[in-house]
């Protein structure tokens, strides 16, 4: 949502920027350019996020515009660098850096993560750091004689962790403060020395999810994202990204996680009751009216008003497939007690609405935990949003390392 | 982690025009629409306070007539969906509908929905000069003769009768009417009833209220801040205004029109009872702290702000589908009822409840909200119904 207020100083129309497009691709033929030579230099010619500034892949025009430039691409048969491959680089690392990072991180950094060169992941949760992230264990120590920290710690569920080159680090830098206050942000080589990965498999049978530990890993102070100290603000505009990442996406009407429920409704009707006919309505109509909560969130970034209704979307989202999962598994009856695979894999992303109704239905428990539990939503929409006092806190004035633990 | 999309595009049921061209009208509030609000709202905060509505509802006038002339005349509430030919606004369902979400928010006691919008809506389906322009300077008031429980989708048989089979309009072009209808909202302070009657031919006739023969009966109401009434013709005379198909057409296009507008009124309502709310727990105290900041409390508020997001996107898909005559405009209008429907009650009820013991007292807004939304509810067909309206409307049969 960072740098997204879709104001802009000039009034380029899509009709101008389609017309960008074609004269880009007139100089570059999609069937005569190698893949990545195509992406790298349509990200310099500012046509790959036109939201980005000048110099950074974009125009620093209106977000709005940006499907018109994308399906100009798509219709000339151009490659696109597989958003789906790198969504947290997409939709989190490269908001983050654009707000927080120095120019030289920004030139360094954005290209090859918007073409998909390298991909990024996420290292915030540990095994005694959740909801409470601020309370996160992992030390870096200032090496002032080499201009570099040394990072030891364990994170845990950061997805795409063996794919990824970078990953975004907060640790704890100085535990003789609150805990608010002692986090600084990093850049991780997770090529460096000392990084390990494996494999967390989840209640679905697969591993999307790692466990990264860190020992004595050496981060170059120049990776370091924002000022020490200033961490968990770093990390909030990172998962404010999150949440309109998991909660917003743009979907035509039945095309979540309710489709599947819908089509399996119309083809087989010797499954129906009445008792399902109440619930596949209540839910179909649920489903659409947060589609079209969706649709008013993105007019909203458009229009350059942000509101702070995605904080909810990503907890109806929860809610919803959760709901239409558990009613799918009801519906099919014995193909609910079937399971398609509990083969230990490696998929290379969440695919949510995939696979067997089974699937589905232990995957969307997942969505009220990943990306701040719901609870945790709750707490924020409250104290926000709606301006309720906080909880009596008992942990935000004390030293961090004097905290029970 | 990244959301991937399996984007499957199938054809997109009962999504017709905008929704199924994948091009979304605009939801949110425009400038128009915004200066609108602020001009209804003020004249709503100055004459329509809690205190003034909730006093109403004790005499013998529920309606108030004076706070309608500013709002239909003055303001130009009355007008709005009609042409500009016809002395009106000529605009349209999205500000008529932001209208309504302020009539909601102040529970205000005026007939704007069954005059500026049911009755008008029937009345433009079927071009009546006369009457619209009487409607637009605010000056004439006009009701619907159906229940106030009638949901679109719906063809109930009249329970009206001209006064014979094959009658022969009396001199003039008048018929005689004879029936009852019970349950009419908005209709205690209309000029003229729009009744729908049987017969041959079966129409849609305008009845002057005050003519002999015709009894409206005050009914003690849930919603007293919309107080219905029981109609009884007795052999009246009526001016037919359309007949056979286009009859039909403009009772369904009246309901419709109903139906979506008042989903923006509960939305009024709903949002309304958030912020008392909210308000409430921030400035109450037990055990020493604001009873906000206890978490079980704020989950429920917040809960209810989630929902009345999700409802307002839906109540403005709603009023701009009725305002371009969209084809997706019923299942708009049955989601919006249906969503709007629902989070009024529950936020009007978690308003009595979070306010504990003055909630539940006579001298405190709460049960004014809570009985005008579960009335609202309930009119122009629940959210069950609505939601039942989909199984044909999206192909998703019992």
């Amino acid at each position: 949502m960072l740098n997204d207020t879709g104001l802009s100083g000039t009034a380029l129309t899509a009709d101008d920027l389609r017309g960008q497009v074609r004269e880009f691709l007139a100089g570059h033929d999609p069937a005569a350019t190698g893949r990545l030579d195509f992406l790298r230099a349509r990200f310099d010619a500012g046509l790959a996020w036109v939201h980005y500034p000048p110099g950074l892949g974009g125009q620093g025009l209106s977000r709005a515009l940006q499907p018109a430039v994308d399906a100009e691409f798509a219709a000339a048969g151009a490659p696109n660098n597989s958003p789906e491959r790198n969504g947290i680089g997409l939709g989190m690392a490269a908001p983050t850096i654009l707000a927080y990072g120095n120019d030289e991180q920004q030139k360094r950094w954005l290209r090859p993560l918007w073409t998909g060169e390298e991909i990024w992941c996420q290292l915030f949760s540990e095994p005694g750091a959740g909801s409470d992230l601020a309370g996160l264990a992992t030390r870096a120590v200032r090496d002032e004689e080499h201009g570099r920290w040394v990072v030891t710690g364990q994170k845990v569920w950061t997805s795409s962790a063996h794919l990824a080159r970078w990953a975004l680090l907060v640790a704890r830098t100085d535990p003789d403060v609150p805990k608010h206050q002692g986090l600084t942000y990093f850049a991780c080589d997770m090529t460096a020395d000392g990084v390990e990965v494996r494999p967390l498999r989840q209640i679905t049978g697969e591993a999307e999810f790692n466990e990264v530990f860190l020992t004595d890993v050496a981060i170059p102070d120049a990776d370091r994202i924002g000022a020490v100290g200033e961490g968990w603000k770093v990390a909030n505009a990172t998962l404010m990204s999150e949440r309109v990442a998991i909660g917003g996406g743009a979907v035509p009407r039945e095309g979540g996680m309710i489709g599947s429920a819908a089509r399996t409704w119309r083809q087989r009707p010797e499954l129906r009751t009445p008792g399902l006919h109440d619930r596949m309505l209540r839910l179909w109509a649920d489903a659409e009216v947060a589609r079209l909560a969706g649709v008013r969130l993105r007019q909203q970034l458009a229009a350059g008003k942000p509101g702070p209704e995605g904080s909810g979307a990503k907890l109806v989202f929860a809610r919803l497939n959760q709901e239409i999962s558990e009613f799918e598994v009801e519906l099919v009856g014995s193909g609910g007690l079937r399971y398609d695979d509990w083969t230990m894999r490696r998929p290379e992303g969440a695919n949510f609405y995939g696979r067997d109704p089974g699937y589905r239905y232990l995957r969307a428990r997942g969505n009220s935990i990943e990306g701040g539990t719901s609870e945790i939503l709750r707490n924020i929409v409250a104290e926000r949003v709606l301006g309720l006092p906080p909880e009596i806190r008992v942990d935000t004035g004390v030293p961090w390392k004097d905290l029970p633990r | 982690m990244s959301t991937t999309g399996t984007g499957v595009t199938t054809p997109t049921p009962g999504a017709g025009g905008a929704a199924r061209a994948g091009r979304m009208p605009d939801l949110l509030y425009n400038e128009t629409e915004t200066e609108l609000r602020a001009a209804v709202r003020a004249l709503l905060d100055d004459r329509a306070g809690w205190r003034d509505v909730l006093a109403r509802t004790e005499t013998p006038e529920t309606y108030d007539a004076g706070l309608w002339r500013v709002l239909a005349a003055d303001v130009g509430c009355a007008g709005l969906l009609i042409p500009e030919g016809h002395g009106g606004a000529g605009a349209s369902y999205r500000e008529a509908a932001v209208v309504a979400e302020e009539a909601g928010r102040a529970v205000a006691p005026v007939p704007y929905l069954g005059s500026a919008v049911v009755a008008t809506a029937a009345l433009l389906a079927v071009g009546d000069d006369q009457l619209l322009t009487a409607l637009a300077d605010g000056t004439t008031t006009v009701a619907l003769a159906v229940p106030f429980t009638e949901a679109p989708g719906t063809s109930p048989r009249p329970t009206v009768r001209l006064g014979a089979p094959g009658a022969i309009p009396e001199a003039g072009g008048g018929y005689r009417l004879s029936g009852t209808v019970a349950d009419l909202a908005d209709a205690l302070p209309a000029d003229v009833l729009l009744v729908p009657a049987d017969g041959v031919p079966y129409g849609l006739y305008a009845v002057r209220a005050a003519d002999a023969g015709v009894s409206l009966v005050p009914v003690v109401s849930l919603d007293m801040t919309r107080q219905l009434a029981d109609l009884t013709l007795d052999d009246v005379s009526g001016r037919r205004v359309a007949a056979g198909a286009t009859a039909q057409r403009a009772v369904a296009a009246a309901l419709a029109a109903g139906a979506g507008v008042l989903a923006s009124e509960l939305l009024g309502t709903a949002e309304r009872c958030l912020e008392i709310t909210v308000a409430y727990l921030k400035e109450r105290r037990q055990f020493a702290r604001p009873v906000g900041s206890f978490q079980a409390l704020k989950h429920r508020v917040a809960d209810l702000w989630v929902g009345v997001t999700q409802a307002r996107a839906a109540a403005r898909y709603a009023a701009a589908c009725l305002a371009t005559e969209d084809p997706d405009a019923p299942v708009a209008v049955a989601l919006a009822k249906a969503a709007c429907s629902d989070i009024a009650v529950r936020a009007a009820q978690e308003c009595v409840q979070l306010h504990g013991g003055i909630g539940f007292t006579w001298e405190h807004p709460a049960h004014l909200y809570l009985k005008r939304a579960k009335s609202a509810s309930i009119g122009f067909g629940t959210a069950d119904r609505h939601r039942a309206s989909l199984a044909g409307l999206v192909n998703l049969p019992s």
